[in-house]
This record gives C-alpha cells, sequence and structure tokens, in this order.
C-alpha cells in the first residue's frame, strides 16, 4: 500500500503545531540571554515549555485522529526560507506525530527528573537552557516537511547534543568527547549534504512531496547514491558503524542527557531519515541491503561492546547503539519492517530512557561513580531504582509480554523473512543482549556490596523517582499496544506505507522461540559469572576477545591510525608549505622589489629551491585539475 | 535624490571634522555618530531600492576628464547595494569595538577614527562606481587608508606586514591599470562606463587576456589561494578592527569585481577560465581550511578560515548559476558579519590576555562566560550551522555548484568538516578545560563591548532563519548579470509540480 497525499492544512492545533517548536525554542532563549536573573525559575520554566510542547503535540494528535486514515497527512505551509530552494513548512503525519508524542512526553519527564539530578549543580539554568534548544531542534528534525528543514534540526540536535556532552566543560575529557561527537557527526552531515544536493539537483526541490512524486514519475533517477549518501548522514547521527565511536565517549555528558538525546531521541533520527525518505530507498535494493547490513554489523558490535564494560554509562551506551541497529535492519527491509522500526524504537525510547535514568539514580546515590564493580547489592537500598531498571532490563532482553518482547520479535520475524542470514544474526545479537543486560543488572544489583568506604547510597528523591515509574510503565505495556493488532502499522501506514499482507502475531514461532532460548542461555551465563560468582573489584585481563570489545573492537584506534595521524600530518605539512613555499614566493618577490641585501641572500641559500618547488607543483595542480574539471 | 554621493559626502567631511576635534574622547563620540548617521541614511536608501527595477538605481553621472571620457558614475544594483550595507553597518560596529585600540601607541587618536571615515567613503564608491576607470581609482584609493590602519597602529610586525599587503595589492593594481586602459583602447568607445563597455569586447584571445588582467588582481585582492598569504600577516598585525574592514570589506571587492566585471565584460574568457577558477577556489576551499587547523595564533587561524570562505564564494561565482550566484553575493555578506565577530571577540580576549596564542588560554568560560559564549556562536556562524545565516550562504553555493560540477562541489563539502575541526578545536583549547593560572582574573565583556558583538549576533540569527529580504534583493541583480553572460541554470533530471517545490 503506497503514503498517502499530503493535505495542505490551516487551522485548528496541527495549523498551530509551530508552537510545539517555538514554546521551547522560547525557554531556551529566554534562560540564555536572561542570565543570572533567571536562575531561580530556569528549571522550572525550562519543565514548563517542555510540558507545553507535550500537550500541544497530544492535542495535534488527538485532532489527527479526528481525520480518516486517508487525510492523516496534514501540511501546514509557515514561509519561504530561501526562495527558489524550500519554504519552511510542517508535515504533520502519522509518523511525525508519533516523534513528537515519544520526544515531548519522554522529553518532560528528563526534564522533571533533571530537576533533583542536577538540583546542586551552579549551572543548572544553563542546562534547562541547552535542553529546551535541544526539544526545539528535535522538534524542528521531525516535523519538517522537507530535507532543508531536517537538515536544521539535525544540526541543531548536533549543537545542542555538543553542548550537553560538554556541559561540564572544565573537565578536558568532556571538551573533547564534545567536540569528537560534533565532528564524526559532521562526517556523516557531509554526506546527507550531498545526498540532499543530488536530490536537488535531481528534482529541483527538497520536500518530501516533491520528491516522492518525481520518484514516482521515474526518469533517470541516481537513488542509489541518493540512498547511501543519506545513509552515511544517519550512521553519524545514529552511532552505527562505522560513525559509531563517538557514542561511547558522549557518556561524559550528565546522564539525563543520556537518557534523552544519546538514548531515546536523537540517536534515533537516522532511523526516521531511513524511515522518511522510503520512496528512495524503496527504489534501490543496494542502497536497502547496505541499510540492513550496517544494522545486523551494528546491532552485534554494539552488543559485543556492551559485554565487556564495566562502566554502567557505557554499556547502556553500547546497548543502544545495538538497538538503533535492530531498528536499521527494520527500516532497510522496507514497508514490512517500518512500522516495527518505529514500534522498537518508541518501546526503546521508554525503557532504555528509564535505565539510563536509573543509572542516574544509582550514580546520584554512589556518589558519581560509574564502575560496576564498585556497585554490588543495590537492590535493597534503592527500592524504587532496582523495580524501575529491573522492568526496562526485562523489556528490553524482550521477556514475554514485556514492551522489547513484541517490538524485537517484530523486527527478527520480519528480517528471517527477509533474509535468514540477517534473521539469524538479529536472533545471535538478541542472546548477547540477554548476557550483557543480565551482567549489568547482576553487578550493579545483585551480589555482595563492592562500594567505596564512603559510599552512602539512597534511594533518590520522589522528582527523580516518579519519572522512572512512569518509564517503566511505558516499558510494560507499549509493545503490546503496538503491535498487536498491527495498530501501529495500520496507524502508521498512511505515513510511510505498508505490505499488502499484515503480518499476525505468532507467540511460538520457530525463530521466537530460538530467541527466548538464546536469551535465556545469555542471561543464565551471566548469573552464573556474575551473580552467583564473586565479582572482582578490578577487571581480570580477559582473553584477547575481551580486550577486543573493551577497547570498542579498536574503532578509536583506527580512526586514530587512518584518520587523525594522517590528518596532523597533513596539516604539519600544509603550515609548512605555507610559510616557505607559497609565501617563500611572495618573500623573495617582495625582496627583489625592496632591493634589501640581506633579504637577497637568503633567496641565494635556499628560498630559491622552494620557491621553484612551489611553481612547480602549483603548476601540476593547475594543470591537471583542468583537465579533471574541463572533462566533466 | 543623490543618495550614494550623499553618503560618501558625509562620510568625508566627517573624517575631516574628527581631525578638527580637539578632544580624544569626543572625537570618537563624533565618529560613531558620523557612521550611525552614514547607517540611517543609507537604509534610508535601501528601502528605495526595486528590486525588478532599472539594473543600476540611484545612478549619477557627471564628467570628470571629458577628454578620456572618464566619469564620476555611481549607481547600484542589488549585488552593489548588499554590500554596501553590509560596510556600512561594519563601521559603526567597528568604531565602537576599537575605542581604545588606538590609544596604546604614540599616534594620533583622532586620525585613526578619521582614516576609518575615509575608508567608510571609498568602500562605498568602490561598490557603487559604474565607471571602470572610477572603480579603479577607489580600488587602488582604498589601500592608503588601510596601509596607515595597519603601518601605524598595528602589532609589533605591522611594517612588515603592511608593506606585504601594499606591495601585493600594488601588484594587482598594476595589472588591472593596464587592462583597464586596454579595455578602452580596444572598444575604442571614448567611455570608461560600465554599461557601454559590456559587449564590446568580440575577441575571445583579447578577452581572455584583459580577464587575466582583471582577475589577477581580483584573486590578491580576494584573496584566492594561491595569492594569499598577505593575508594572514595583515589580519594578524592589524588592529581587530581594521582586521574586521580588511577582511569584512575590502576583501570582497575582489569577489565582487569578478561577478562584475570579469563576468560581464569577458564573458567567454569568464567561461574559458571557469575551470581553473574553480580549481582554485576547491584547492582554496580545503587548504585553507587545513592550513587553519594547524594555526597557533587565533588571528591567523580566522585569516585562514576567510581563505577558505573566499575560495566558497568564487566557487559560487563562476559556478554561474543563479543560486550559487545569490549564495556567492550573500555569502560575501554574511561572512561579513560571521567573520566580524570573530576578530573583535578575539580582539576582545586578546586584549584581555595581551596574547595572540591559542596556547596561552584555557578554561575562559569559567571566569568570562559571555564572551565564550559569543564566541562560540561567533564560532559556528563559521562552521555554518543552520540557524545562523552563514549557513543560507553555503548551502546555495554548494548546492548551486553542484547542479554543475558535481565532483568540485563534492569536494568542497568537506570543508563543513574542516570548519568544525579548526573552531570546535580553537573554542576548545581557548574556553574548556581547567582554568589557565593567567587568565583566572579576566573580565567578562564590558557593556560597550556587549553593544558591538548583539548586533552581529542578532543579524545573523535573523537572516539565518529569514535570508528572503536580503535574497530578494540579490536575486534579480545575479540573474540580470548571468543572462548578459550568457549563463543557464541546469534542467532537473525529473520535472515534479511547482507547488511540490
Amino acid at each position: 500500500m503506497e503514503p498517502a497525499e499530503i493535505i495542505q492544512h490551516s487551522g485548528g492545533v496541527i495549523g498551530a503545531s509551530w508552537l510545539m517548536i517555538a514554546l521551547p525554542l522560547l525557554g531556551a532563549a529566554v534562560l540564555l540571554l536572561g542570565g543570572r536573573k533567571t536562575d531561580k525559575f530556569g528549571h522550572l520554566l525550562g519543565v514548563a515549555m517542555a510540558v507545553a510542547s507535550f500537550v500541544v503535540a497530544a492535542l495535534a494528535f488527538i485532532q489527527l485522529l479526528g481525520f480518516a486514515p486517508g487525510e492523516r497527512r496534514r501540511g501546514v505551509e509557515l514561509y519561504d526560507l530561501i526562495p527558489g530552494i524550500a519554504k519552511v513548512g510542517l508535515l504533520v503525519d502519522p509518523l511525525s506525530i508519533s516523534f513528537c508524542l515519544l520526544i515531548t512526553f519522554v522529553g518532560s519527564l528528563i526534564h522533571i527528573y533533571s530537576i533533583g539530578y542536577m538540583a546542586h549543580d551552579p549551572a543548572r539554568r544553563r542546562f534547562f537552557a541547552y535542553l529546551n534548544l535541544f526539544v526545539a531542534a528535535m522538534l524542528v528534525l521531525v516535523l519538517a516537511d522537507n530535507y532543508l528543514g531536517l537538515y536544521v534540526g539535525w544540526e541543531g540536535v548536533g549543537l545542542a547534543s555538543y553542548l550537553l556532552i560538554g556541559f561540564w566543560q572544565h573537565k578536558p575529557t568532556a571538551a573533547t568527547a564534545a567536540k569528537k561527537a560534533f565532528i564524526v557527526n559532521r562526517v556523516g552531515d557531509f554526506g546527507l549534504s550531498i545526498g540532499i544536493f543530488t536530490i536537488f539537483a535531481t528534482f529541483h526541490s527538497l520536500s518530501y512531496q516533491g520528491v516522492a512524486e518525481g520518484m514516482a514519475k521515474g526518469g533517470s533517477i541516481p537513488a542509489t547514491a541518493i540512498g547511501l549518501l543519506l545513509l552515511l548522514g544517519a550512521c553519524g547521527k545514529s552511532a552505527q558503524l562505522p560513525l559509531q565511536s563517538w557514542l561511547l565517549d558522549a557518556m561524559e555528558g550528565p546522564t539525563p542527557v543520556s537518557a534523552l538525546i544519546h538514548a531515546a531521541t536523537m540517536v534515533t533520527a537516522g532511523v526516521y531519515l531511513v524511515v522518511r525518505s522510503g520512496p528512495i530507498f524503496q527504489a534501490t535494493d543496494t542502497a536497502q541491503l547496505v541499510v540492513t547490513i550496517v544494522g545486523v554489523a551494528t546491532l552485534l558490535a554494539g552488543a559485543i561492546i556492551g559485554t565487556a564494560k564495566d562502566d554502567i554509562k557505557k554499556a547502556l551506551a553500547g546497548s543502544t547503539m545495538s538497538q538503533i541497529g535492530y531498528m536499521m535492519l527494520a527500516a532497510g527491509i522496507g514497508p514490512a519492517g517500518y512500522a516495527f522500526a518505529i514500534a522498537h524504537l518508541i518501546t526503546h525510547g521508554f525503557f532504555k530512557a528509564d535505565m539510563f535514568l536509573g543509572a542516574g539514580s544509582v550514580m546520584h546515590g554512589m556518589n558519581d561513580e560509574v564502575n560496576m564493580r564498585k556497585y554490588g547489592g543495590l537492590r535493597k537500598v534503592m527500592p524504587i531504582t532496582f523495580v524501575t531498571f529491573f522492568i526496562g532490563y526485562l523489556a528490553i532482553i524482550g521477556f514475554p509480554l514485556l514492551s522489547g518482547y513484541f517490538t524485537k520479535d517484530g523486527i527478527i520475524e520480519t528480517a528471517m523473512e527477509h533474509n535468514a542470514i540477517l534473521g539469524w544474526l538479529a536472533v545471535l545479537g538478541a542472546g548477547i543482549t540477554g548476557f550483557y543486560m543480565s551482567r549489568l543488572v547482576f553487578m550493579t544489583f545483585f551480589g555482595k556490596k563492592r562500594w567505596e568506604a564512603d559510599a552512602h547510597p539512597h534511594e533518590s528523591p520522589a522528582v527523580m523517582t516518579w519519572p522512572l515509574i512512569i518509564l517503566s510503565i511505558g516499558a510494560i505495556v507499549l509493545g503490546a499496544f503496538l503491535i498487536l493488532g498491527n495498530r501501529f502499522m495500520l496507524f502508521l501506514s498512511p505515513a510511510v506505507g505498508r505490505p499488502e499482507e499484515l503480518p499476525s502475531f505468532h507467540p511460538f514461532s520457530t525463530t521466537g522461540l530460538a530467541t527466548l532460548a538464546l536469551v535465556a542461555v545469555g542471561v543464565v551465563f551471566a548469573w552464573y559469572r556474575y551473580g552467583s560468582a564473586e565479582v572482582p573489584g578490578v577487571a581480570p585481563r580477559g582473553s584477547f576477545l575481551t580486550a577486543f570489545a573493551r577497547r570498542d573492537l579498536y574503532g578509536d584506534a583506527l580512526n586514530e591510525a587512518l584518520l587523525m595521524r594522517p590528518g596532523q600530518w597533513l596539516t604539519r605539512l600544509a603550515v609548512y608549505f605555507d610559510n616557505r613555499g607559497v609565501d617563500g614566493l611572495v618573500n623573495s618577490l617582495a625582496a627583489l622589489i625592496g632591493g634589501s641585501s640581506g633579504r637577497l641572500r637568503r633567496i641565494q641559500t635556499g628560498y630559491v629551491r622552494s620557491y621553484a618547488l612551489s611553481i612547480f607543483v602549483g603548476a601540476a595542480v593547475l594543470v591537471g585539475a583542468w583537465f579533471v574539471v574541463g572533462n566533466l | 535624490m543623490p543618495w550614494l554621493s550623499i553618503l560618501m559626502g558625509v562620510s568625508v567631511l566627517g573624517a575631516l571634522g574628527v581631525t578638527l576635534v580637539r578632544n580624544d574622547k569626543l572625537a570618537k563620540q563624533f565618529t560613531l555618530g558620523v557612521s550611525l548617521i552614514v547607517l540611517a541614511l543609507a537604509i534610508a536608501m535601501a528601502v528605495q531600492f526595486s528590486p525588478n527595477g532599472d539594473k543600476f538605481q540611484f545612478t549619477e553621472k557627471y564628467d570628470w576628464i571629458p577628454a578620456l571620457g572618464v566619469h564620476y558614475a555611481v549607481g547600484v544594483d542589488g549585488i552593489a547595494l548588499v554590500l554596501i550595507l553590509l560596510s556600512v553597518v561594519l563601521v559603526p560596529i567597528v568604531v565602537l569595538a576599537s575605542w581604545h585600540d588606538a590609544e596604546a601607541g604614540k599616534r594620533s587618536v583622532r586620525t585613526y577614527f578619521s582614516l576609518m571615515l575615509v575608508l567608510e567613503a571609498m568602500m562605498i564608491g568602490v561598490f557603487a562606481a559604474t565607471d571602470v576607470f572610477l572603480f579603479y581609482v577607489f580600488f587602488e584609493a582604498m589601500l592608503i587608508p588601510m596601509y596607515f590602519m595597519i603601518g601605524s597602529y598595528g602589532g609589533a610586525q605591522r611594517s612588515y606586514a603592511a608593506v606585504k599587503f601594499l606591495l601585493y595589492s600594488l601588484f594587482g593594481g598594476l595589472l588591472m591599470l593596464v587592462a583597464v586602459i586596454a579595455l578602452y583602447t580596444i572598444a575604442g568607445k571614448g567611455t570608461f562606463m560600465f554599461p557601454d563597455l559590456v559587449g564590446t569586447i568580440q575577441d575571445v584571445n583579447t578577452q581572455k587576456w584583459l580577464f587575466l588582467g582583471f582577475f589577477i588582481a581580483f584573486a590578491i585582492k580576494a584573496p584566492l589561494w594561491p595569492f594569499h598569504t598577505w593575508l594572514p600577516d595583515a589580519a594578524a598585525q592589524a588592529p581587530a578592527g581594521a582586521a574586521v574592514l580588511l577582511v569584512g570589506v575590502l576583501d570582497k571587492v575582489g569577489t565582487y569585481g569578478m561577478l562584475r566585471f570579469c563576468l560581464e565584460l569577458f564573458p567567454d574568457a569568464s567561461k574559458f577560465f571557469t575551470p581553473m577558477v574553480i580549481t582554485l577556489s576547491v584547492i582554496g576551499i580545503v587548504y585553507g581550511a587545513i592550513v587553519a587547523i594547524g594555526q597557533t595564533d587565533m588571528k591567523r587561524l580566522i585569516a585562514y578560515t576567510s581563505v577558505s570562505h573566499f575560495g566558497f564564494i568564487a566557487l559560487g561565482v563562476f559556478a554561474m548559476t543563479t543560486n550559487a550566484g545569490a549564495g556567492a553575493t550573500l555569502y560575501m555578506v554574511n561572512h561579513g558579519f560571521s567573520t566580524g565577530a570573530l576578530f573583535l571577540i578575539a580582539g576582545f580576549l586578546i586584549q584581555r590576555r595581551g596574547s595572540q596564542f591559542i596556547a596561552d588560554y584555557g578554561g575562559v568560560q569559567k571566569v568570562a562566560p559571555v564572551l565564550a559564549g559569543t564566541f562560540l556562536v561567533a564560532g559556528l556562524s563559521s562552521l555554518s550551522l543552520p540557524g545562523l545565516s552563514t549557513f543560507v550562504s553555503e548551502f546555495m553555493v554548494l548546492v548551486g555548484t553542484y547542479e554543475k560540477y558535481l565532483v568540485p562541489a563534492a569536494i568542497a563539502t568537506t570543508g563543513v568538516i574542516l570548519a568544525a575541526i579548526y573552531i570546535l578545536w580553537m573554542y576548545q583549547r581557548t574556553m574548556n578545560g581547567p582554568t589557565a593560572e593567567s587568565v583566572k582574573h579576566l573580565p567578562d565583556l564590558n557593556a560597550r563591548e556587549k553593544w558591538v558583538v548583539a548586533p552581529l549576533i542578532a543579524l545573523l540569527l535573523v537572516f539565518g532563519f529569514y535570508p528572503k529580504p536580503l535574497l530578494d534583493v540579490i536575486h534579480p541583480a545575479v540573474k540580470n548579470t548571468l543572462s548578459s553572460v550568457p549563463a543557464t541554470d541546469p534542467a532537473p533530471a525529473v520535472q515534479v509540480a511547482k507547488e511540490a517545490q
């Protein structure tokens, strides 16, 4: 079934859906420009703006449900951004409204949680300003009705992410992590930009409507190239291989940031991009295949990294990579996978935010300790944190009837039908998930206390535990709600299409049973290693495999060897060349004109060589390039 | 009303007036007042400009040397108009920013501010001139106030930098003079009026030689790789305010000249040399950015970012599509605001600590959050973050170039990665990390400095979200220029309905 037409809309809450963006943006502006005067109420204003944005989203959703399914794609025109290239318009449809609800609801809870978490931080107001900025930018990303608007939001969330990872910027590690995240993302944006240029050159339109129309028309469309370029952008934002390295470092940011940006929302933007660009990807098997391969590779890589981390946040970050890998895999399959990709994205948003905030609650009580080898037995002192975390844990490993069980199983089943190799690898990933998540839970909440002497763990205040409770409720019920009866697939189909034949849910399919069995093996193995056995206070050396996983599969080492070091050499060479070669030529000219004997002597002793060299190199480059450019 | 002459006249009279004021403080206030009046007048003029009216508006024409056909002739199209607006917006900001800059040395404070107003008149004149000879005169005359601003009020190596700047520019100017005279002679029209000279040179070989004469002068001015090496020295030694006017406005004369004179007077030669210029531009974009990454001196770093940015502008001019050309013109304006903000805020920082070296800083954010925050915004505008106006122009240049020249545009796009590296690394080394002992007591921006930075950031933001007012003026002028070449935009591979665009 094809997606529905977009209908221009005005009036009602949908007509005013720009308020969703404007309110948090206003909050950010007031808090940043208002300075210390707004310190007193900054956090409250931040929360109010996020909640207000959620209210608008909810009302827009209700209005949208009032239309017949085929009329649920509403375009809202705002103004002309770049005449001749793109207008600013919003597209409120089942896909974007799903994101809006997720972003503003989970976002509001995380704002509330942060009141408690950041209570003692002198820069709390700035923190809320950045959080508001993030929410606004993320909503621009998902609400824009064209690729330029998407790009504006895309870079906007990148900025917010940069500011929040580096929030404790006096720590050199945080500052470096922030910079790394931005730069690696820019590598992805390089691809996304060129993808957008190609779209414009092909259709002279950047709107989703125009692209869909053009794709339907057909002709000489470089769909594979566009798809792969967009995918590069998606890999950057969603920390998929080969641009995954920034996400683990991003855990330097305050934990609510990790929950909101680096788990529930921003990092899923790549999945959104692939699903939103369905008309392009569905025209190219190659690009779709690459998407699924990237997804599977990352879901395994992230899971393997997750098994080896002692830092609770980094273990969760590996898990995030891995879960997004699942979504990417589903998104690469096409209309059969879209609903599962987005459904898993939503349930993951709840259970992963739940667990990240739970980790934050643990750290809050443990003097910001992140090393799980120094946790142990915390379930008794932090009962609410433990219970909510445990629900999130059951949901992610796919414990029957909880959220992840439905959404992840949907992805695995669809993948299995699409391509058995991909399917079995996804099953394997589920098994590893069972292991590393159990390891995390056992090391943190079970076993003996391994606390530092000065640790006095305690339960967090209500402002932090209530968000945990609400998120864990979502982690329980959302999966069944979305998947049973294909509720979400039917809701989403006007926006992204759906397969002619609706999938049916079998609780006892071969794939499902195999997955459960493998997960159980993972859990039992983890109990044997980390539950019943003593956890050593210092990490054992382990085999080369452990080292491989601990060092993030040598991702950083690879980046350093292939990009950073050559880059540094190139920079040094260029600076040297610029001072000696190009400038030398000019200085000698100046000396000739000036006739200064001192300078003339220098020409005779060495500048001539660099002079000749620069002329030669310059001429060679020019002639070569002339041929290249001239023949295009 | 002779708007353009009034603008120049007020600046020149102001420059004379400043020298008569006895008191330095009064002289500064007077300068600021004059520059604000010029700004107000320019805005009054701009609102009367009709984008789809005559090509040149507010025209004036008087004989200057009748025997040779030299005129005092001025007028503006959309391109010249936005560049004049850029100039008159920047001058009062720079005056306010330079309040104490001239006091350190032994030179006269009044002269410094007087030079600024002289320069303002010339900047207006050079963009407004519609007589090629008059343009040449302004082109060369501008060097004089700038030479003194660098050479008398600059840093330790000011005279080396000023002489280098002068020699380079004079060399380019000389080539242009030869080409201007040759153009006059070969055209045989007995006039230097630009509109009368368009289309007079038919022979392609002649066009090529004349093109080179103009182009090299403009490439040095802009500066384009490999003619750029004077810029880092000049910008690093110039006082921050002079650096802003130099890089923000004076250098734009180079790229403006390419768009106005090279394309329209020598269209066939321009097309012939397009591969060369595009190559130089792309090299400049990547090379400038890489060398910027390796700089240890903040002002030199900013200067090299401009080498990269000028590559984008020249690329947009010579891609000869509407989007790229309009983008390049808008880029000239935005780059003035962006680089202006960077130079001025870096200047405030340098003034406080007394060092241009990045390594002498660290953790400034902790002690001077407003300074750090504004520096970050300025930096983000340099890396073309969406939401800031520089993004719009860079996007337009790249998308417009990509339509015609896929590979060069793709290589140029690596600039977005490199820009993130040079800006964020500089920011990290100066503003983040533990606060260095030497900067522990740096004061944050004072009220005057905030007034300097606020309008620049406001402009970057407003035109970032709503560039239409500028583009509405620029678009018809660029289309007009391209149609006289003529150059047409490539058609899309698949045509979609108009409303879907």
